[in-house]
């Protein structure tokens, strides 16, 4: 076997183990009960203090939204202004200017947000401060805020009948001193000791061997890079991202970021099966999101590594597959493999430019992130698939016509809309904002904007349209990467995707956190022969095919539209 | 909502305090320990910096090995791909003209014998490498124009080929850079 695949199978190992161990951790940690981290303990006591927060108030379902929600506005005024002021301020080393209104509502919407979908580019539209003070600020609150939230749902589960979801300053704050940030300390030093800058020299100036003079960008990235891939944030330093030499120097750390940006959303169902006491139920879940996330990997990976079918036709041979967009020390297959967790993770970085891929790589990573629920960003993915679930419960429960019961709860009509709002939600936004953009380039093309309708695209054909249809359905499903052959941005663009990025972000988990707070709330109904039990195979079959039968209807002509076509093209020639 | 805002302000400062400033400041003062002291890895060359060892260059001249194209000129200010879908007609012509300027300048070579990663752009437009087959096919041109040994330049290859991580994982690869230095070491004895 060659070495590219067998690099991949172990990274998929070393991944899943360390993900199970993980989310043991997690679950006691955030439970409260004794673990090794204790001893900071005494730390956190004092940060509370100094912040005037008793951790121990326990709320109910809307004070921890409330709670969560001040604080995400109260970021999201700092790092606007900031934004736009940022030449004004010091460690700019390089003499980057000021961001436009527009682009600073985008930028910070999408960090808030652990989407950092980027319309700027990190070497000259952010300084050394903003990358630090704001982006990767928010890289670490944002993470917390997601985990914070999918923990108060297990919270909700974990008692028969609560009002209480926990207190989310307690869970917030332990998700970054007790996971995010000894982790990232961790993949900081490992990518700084494998070449990545970390100080806070500005650019440098060379001459080359050539004789060109080369001004060659740098900075403080190791830290950002860390916690943009633990907190599956994906906004990376440079605007290659981790294609970038210097934000990954070599395949070690290829594997330490593509493992790092993976074992929260995992270790998290781990976690839930411990947290509630129903391990079984948190195996059926990881079951099913796993066969998931290798049904999009196995064929996004057999695609790259196939080649160019175009560049084949040249009498060129792709030894190791498709290289356009490549980075040769990673190769396709890696390639490939990092495209596929990248899109069901919310992270969205990535080790290779994803607008030269294959078409039909491009239509499994649409793909991922429209169902969005397989392990999913930290916390949120949890809190997606939750939706799933109810939507699974109900359906099932007409079926064999006994009432929807979940974890001894009745779910009942209240519960139910949420869920169907929720459902509904990402493809109102994602082919609604692509129909408006397609609208915009056929209607009016030639628009007075920063750049012109009919300048968006960076390819012709079913691949432009592929490219906006991308940058709506990665909004929407806060994952941040894109077809970089948009021009993203302008006003149109900066303005429609931040509105997609805001609502994809707070209603999915605003919705659950209330599902689940009012489920608590319910009388506990003990199980008997008449519940239809959740943590069976049959279910988690069923919670499969409603995931498939939901995003196949809502999505598949607009897959059929773009990628598909594209391929469909490839083949007639 | 009003009982949380300024808990709200007090805990972000105080996070402010602990993620933007002790963590970065922590991490820069440990990689000062490391090989480029979080400066980045520069290559010296007669007491200059001709560059950085994980940051690719422009080669183009013939008795240079050269690097993949770059969508950006090997202008490390920046960084990014061709961003060329697949099917793009304007792209695959690219190619074709790629492949011509290979054939002009290693008349010996066959279609089939040129490694895709000399006839596509990389990611970042800045990769460091290229595939040992990519090395060793400009092995004969280079030797021509340096009027050097074949033998002993493809001696020089073979010994910058880097192995894959632990043997198994990854694909192997040559340092353009390191090896264009070492190149103009040999011609120097």
């Amino acid at each position: 076997m060659n070495t590219e695949l067998t690099g991949i199978i172990v990274t998929f190992a070393i991944t899943l183990i360390i993900a199970i161990l993980l989310g043991k951790y997690m679950a006691k940690m955030y439970a409260g009960e004794k673990v090794w981290t204790d001893f900071l303990k005494p730390f956190e006591k004092f940060l509370f203090k100094l912040s005037g927060i008793n951790p121990n108030e326990q709320m109910n379902w809307k004070q921890f939204l409330k709670a969560m929600l001040t604080i995400n506005i109260l970021w999201v005024i700092y790092g606007f202004f900031v934004l736009i002021y940022q030449d004004k301020l010091p460690l700019n080393p390089d003499g980057n200017p000021g961001m436009s209104a527009d682009l600073s509502f985008n930028t910070i919407i999408s960090f808030l947000a652990n989407c950092n979908l980027q319309d700027y580019s990190g070497e000259t539209g952010v300084t050394y401060f903003t990358q630090h003070f704001i982006l990767m600020f928010l890289q670490f609150t944002s993470a917390a805020t997601g985990m914070a939230c999918a923990i108060a749902v297990f919270k909700a589960f974990r008692d028969k009948t609560t009002n209480s979801l926990g207190n989310f300053w307690e869970y917030f704050l332990k998700s970054i001193t007790r996971i995010l940030l000894p982790i990232s300390i961790v993949i900081a030093l490992i990518l700084a000791f494998n070449g990545t800058p970390s100080s806070y020299a500005g650019k440098d100036k060379f001459i080359s061997m050539q004789g060109d003079t080369v001004t060659l960008s740098r900075g403080p990235a190791a830290q950002m890079i860390a916690i943009k891939h633990i907190g599956t944030n994906g906004g990376g330093w440079f605007g290659a991202n981790s294609a970038h030499p210097l934000e990954n120097p070599n395949y070690l750390t290829n594997v330490v970021e593509i493992v790092s940006q993976f074992i929260i959303p995992v270790g998290m169902i781990i976690a839930l099966g411990y947290f509630v006491r129903r391990k079984k139920l948190g195996w059926v879940i990881f079951g099913v999101m796993l066969i998931g996330t290798l049904s999009l990997m196995l064929p996004s990976i057999i695609s790259e590594v196939g080649g160019n079918p175009e560049i084949a036709k040249m009498g060129i041979t792709q030894a190791t597959g498709s290289m356009e967009g490549k980075e040769l020390r990673f190769g396709p297959a890696a390639t490939a493999y990092w495209s596929t967790l990248t899109t069901v993770t919310s992270t969205g970085s990535v080790n290779g430019m994803l607008d030269s891929m294959m078409p039909l790589t491009g239509a499994w990573e649409l793909l991922a992130m429209m169902i969005n629920g397989f392990f999913g960003g930290d916390g949120v993915g949890f809190l997606n698939y939750f939706i799933y679930l109810m939507i699974a419960v109900f359906i099932s429960g007409l079926m064999v016509g006994r009432t929807p019961e979940f974890m001894g709860h009745k779910v009942e009509a209240r519960e139910v809309k949420i869920a169907a709002i929720i459902t509904l939600l990402s493809p109102l936004l994602i082919k609604g904002g692509t129909a408006l953009a397609c609208y915009i380039v056929y209607a009016h093309p030639n628009a007075d904007w920063a750049v012109k309708p009919s300048a968006w695209l960076g390819n012709p054909s079913y691949h432009g349209f592929t490219e906006m249809l991308y940058q709506f359905t990665t909004s929407n499903a806060n994952n941040g990467s894109n077809l970089g052959g948009l021009s993203g941005n302008n006003i149109f663009w900066n303005v429609s995707t931040g509105i997609v990025i805001f609502l994809g972000r707070f209603l999915p988990i605003v919705g659950p956190v209330a599902i689940a707070g009012l489920l608590a709330q319910k009388k506990f109904i003990p199980e008997s022969a008449g519940t239809l039990r959740t943590d069976t195979l049959t279910f988690g079959v069923m919670t499969f095919a409603v995931i498939v039968i939901l995003n196949a209807l809502s999505y598949f002509p607009a897959l059929a539209l773009g990628p598909l076509a594209e391929y469909f093209s490839m083949l007639k020639h | 909502m009003k009982k949380y805002i300024v808990p709200s302000i007090r805990l972000t400062l105080v996070l402010i305090v602990l993620l933007c400033v002790i963590y970065p400041v922590f991490i820069a003062f440990a990689a000062k320990f490391s090989t480029g002291k979080g400066d980045g890895e520069a290559i010296i060359v007669n007491g200059k910096t001709v560059g950085y060892a994980l940051v690719g260059q422009n080669f183009s001249k013939p008795q240079y090995f050269w690097g993949r194209p770059s969508a950006v000129g090997y202008n490390a200010n920046g960084s990014g791909g061709s961003n060329k879908a697949p099917t793009n007609p304007d792209y695959l012509k690219d190619v074709e003209k790629r492949i011509d300027t290979l054939l002009k300048y290693h008349p010996y070579l066959k279609r089939s014998e040129i490694p895709a990663d000399m006839v596509t752009a990389s990611g970042s437009g800045l990769d460091p490498d290229i595939s040992p087959e990519a090395a060793k096919i400009q092995v004969k041109r280079v030797a021509l124009y340096r009027k050097l040994d074949e033998q002993k330049v493809a001696d020089l290859v073979n010994e910058h080929v880097e192995a894959p991580l632990f043997g198994f994982m990854g694909p192997a690869k040559v340092n353009v850079l390191k090896l264009n230095v070492a190149l103009d070491e040999l011609q120097k004895h």
